[in-house]
């Protein structure tokens, strides 16, 4: 059992009580709501006469519904109109803060909380989405949620939860030029497995981890659960504390240092006991791209797609389903596939320093003819500060559709959907099947600047090719 | 009504497969809605169209199933409470299989659902026995813990807080919860980061 790691310190410190059935009452500091998992939660309290107990711990925006085109109200889409409606009204009955689309503040829900400092060191965050994982970026305890236990949250500002192992996940060295956080998720991945992390929460530490800015710790965290681990986090340290700093929600003045250093005793001990280890080295991670419908079926760009006689017993099933629905031979490489639609964005690979390293392929090239190729960051204000620093003119002068801030086509509850049996290179986390929107549509996952060297040269390629 | 769930027996659909995620199990265009309602009809929409009849969802024979029978990492991805939503409306009242994932597992329990796991042995063997005799009863007993099919049985495992809960029929806690208003104060209260800004 593990101790005196962040996770067990920052456990117990919301800890409630034991309920009766064993398990713990855990106490959520941060409650984050958006418009698909909450409308029957509210509609529940409704039918128990139940109030929001902590409206000011709670925040919500709408991302998965929103047109990412044309955002005139009503949208087109009855069904979408009827679900922003509903999160207006709850918001607004419960007192709950809303960000909604036009208020400069609106986004994925995992991108806007970070970048408000609404996101910090030593909380529990729970959010009716399975991505929240996300947030344990800052050394916060967060995980996904269902709707009744959205319910839940609301109404008492608890969970009932059973405790998770811990497996320290520490990846050392320098990541070579052209690899990326996204890379590092997607070969952590695939050796651990899509269900390696069930029952487990992950703490991603490693030099390659200290070396990490927030936003690539966060494309790592965002995908934790991708692995099968609910719960993904990183220490918080220097670079957790000057990316806070100034930011709406971040402490000010003496509570700012008085945050750092409860936030610095929350790290996990030197001698902290772990449930399991494992160690990667950086040097061994490439460009990485998924060939299959897991994000655990990847391979490095260098690699072809495995031959099944390479592939463990109990993964041959799945395999075979993936060759048949991707239409992909073993042994093949996936370099030089052609690409129908390129998407950067998503809660995984939608903040500024993404849409920053898909400008730098980008610049001067050109989107290849009968390609759709589209940008969507992540929030209103990376928007904004894209626009600020021109990337929007290099996007659109390579041919690339410049969006409004949403979750797009990572999951397609809105326009943007693949169509019939096209090939999507997409930044985003899931290539299940259907994912994108079209039920025989294909997602092959990996980072935003490979989603761009695919879309300029209308081909997988390895985007070190393309890097000076 | 009676909460408490202990013992389950009725007839079993096998749905063999690693990694069925919940996108699978319900498509995100029919989570574009504000209730729950209808979700059954849909459950495995897109797998059942292409299959034409041949999805055991769709076969007469497992109509009218109780329990369902998966592999490993059954509920993967996103945590849409819609997907075990959908199997439950569909008639589903208990799930047998090799592992499932977190978010699925608690979302099931929020439900009165209990997933509970066997080895992948007696998870495919029990699949191949219902494949060959649709009509042969699974049997559930959270009590005694234990799974059994004709003349087979074996140990089944679960979360021993959400057994509890099953037992006890305290699987929904919402009231629970809210009673210990106090003690949940008493956490905020001592947690410096509410008083921060």
């Amino acid at each position: 059992m593990s101790k005196s790691t962040l996770f067990d310190k920052v456990w117990d410190l919301h800890n409630v009580g034991t309920l009766p059935s064993g398990q713990t009452q855990l106490f959520i500091g941060l409650h984050l709501v958006h418009e698909v998992t909450s409308p029957q939660a509210f509609a529940m309290l409704r039918e128990r006469n139940l109030k929001v107990m902590y409206p000011d711990r709670t925040v919500a925006t709408v991302d998965h519904i929103v047109p990412t085109e044309n955002q005139v109200r009503p949208f087109a889409d009855g069904l979408a109109e009827e679900m922003i409606q509903h999160l207006e009204r709850n918001t607004k009955e419960h007192n709950i803060r809303f960000y909604n689309v036009g208020s400069g503040s609106q986004g994925i829900v995992h991108v806007i909380a970070p970048e408000q400092g609404l996101t910090q060191p030593g909380m529990t965050i729970a959010c009716g989405d399975s991505h929240t994982s996300t947030h344990g970026a800052f050394g916060a305890i967060s995980f996904g949620i269902g709707t009744s236990q959205v319910r839940d949250v609301l109404a008492s500002q608890t969970l009932a939860l059973s405790k998770l192992k811990v497996r320290r996940v520490e990846v050392n060295g320098k990541l070579l030029p052209g690899v990326y956080a996204k890379d590092v998720a997607l070969h952590i991945i695939r050796k651990l497995g899509v269900n390696g992390g069930v029952g487990y929460a992950y703490e991603f530490a490693g030099t390659t981890f200290d070396k990490m800015n927030m936003e690539e710790r966060m494309t790592v965290c965002n995908m934790a659960i991708e692995g099968g681990a609910r719960c993904g986090y990183v220490n918080p340290d220097q670079v957790t504390y000057d990316y806070l700093a100034g930011r709406d929600f971040a402490p000010k003045g003496q509570q700012w240092d008085e945050a750092v250093a409860w936030w610095n005793s929350l790290r996990s001990d030197a001698d902290a006991v772990y449930d399991d280890v494992v160690v990667f080295d950086a040097a061994d991670i490439a460009p990485t791209v998924t060939w299959g419908i897991t994000p655990g079926q990847g391979i490095s760009i260098d690699e072809n797609i495995p031959m099944l006689d390479a592939i463990p017993d109990g993964e041959k099933e799945t395999a075979k389903e993936a060759y048949q629905y991707m239409d992909l031979q073993p042994g093949q490489s996936l370099v030089g596939m052609k690409v129908d639609v390129c998407f950067v964005g998503s809660c995984t690979n939608g903040r500024i320093s993404d849409l920053r390293e898909a400008a730098r392929v980008a610049a001067g090239r050109q989107v290849v003819a009968g390609i759709k190729a589209f940008i969507v960051p992540g929030s209103e204000r990376v928007k904004l500060q894209a626009e600020a620093e021109g990337l929007d003119k290099i996007f659109t002068a390579a041919g690339f559709e410049w969006r409004e801030a949403g979750c797009s086509m990572c999951l397609a509850m809105n326009p943007d959907k693949l169509v019939g049996r096209q090939i999507s290179a997409s930044s985003s986390n899931r290539n299940f099947k259907g994912r994108q929107g079209s039920s025989s549509g294909r997602t092959l996952l990996m980072s935003p600047a490979m989603v761009v060297a695919a879309a300029v040269t209308g081909t997988i390629t390895d985007v070190r090719s393309l890097l000076n | 009504m009676d909460s408490k769930v202990t013992k389950i027996s009725g007839t079993a659909i096998p749905l063999v497969g690693n990694d069925i995620d919940t996108d699978r199990i319900i498509p995100a265009r029919y989570l574009k809605a504000v209730t729950f309602d209808g979700l059954g009809a849909h459950v495995f929409a897109d797998d059942r169209s292409q299959l034409q009849g041949q999805h055991p969802f769709d076969m007469p024979i497992y109509q009218g199933a109780k329990v369902l029978l998966v592999n490993s990492n059954f509920g993967c991805g996103s945590s849409r409470e819609h997907a075990p939503q959908a199997i439950a409306k569909w008639g589903i009242q208990i799930m047998v299989g090799e592992s499932f994932s977190e978010i699925f597992f608690g979302n099931c329990v929020m439900l009165g659902i209990p997933c509970l796991t066997v080895s992948p042995e007696t998870a495919s063997r029990l699949q191949l026995m219902v494949q060959e005799n649709p009509q042969t009863l699974v049997t559930v007993d959270l009590v005694a813990q234990q799974v059994s099919c004709g003349d087979f049985s074996d140990a089944i495992n679960i979360n021993e807080g959400a057994r509890q809960q099953f037992i006890a029929g305290t699987w929904d806690a919402c009231g629970q919860l809210v009673a210990n208003g106090a003690k949940i104060k008493e956490v905020a209260d001592r947690l410096p980061y509410l008083n921060f800004g």
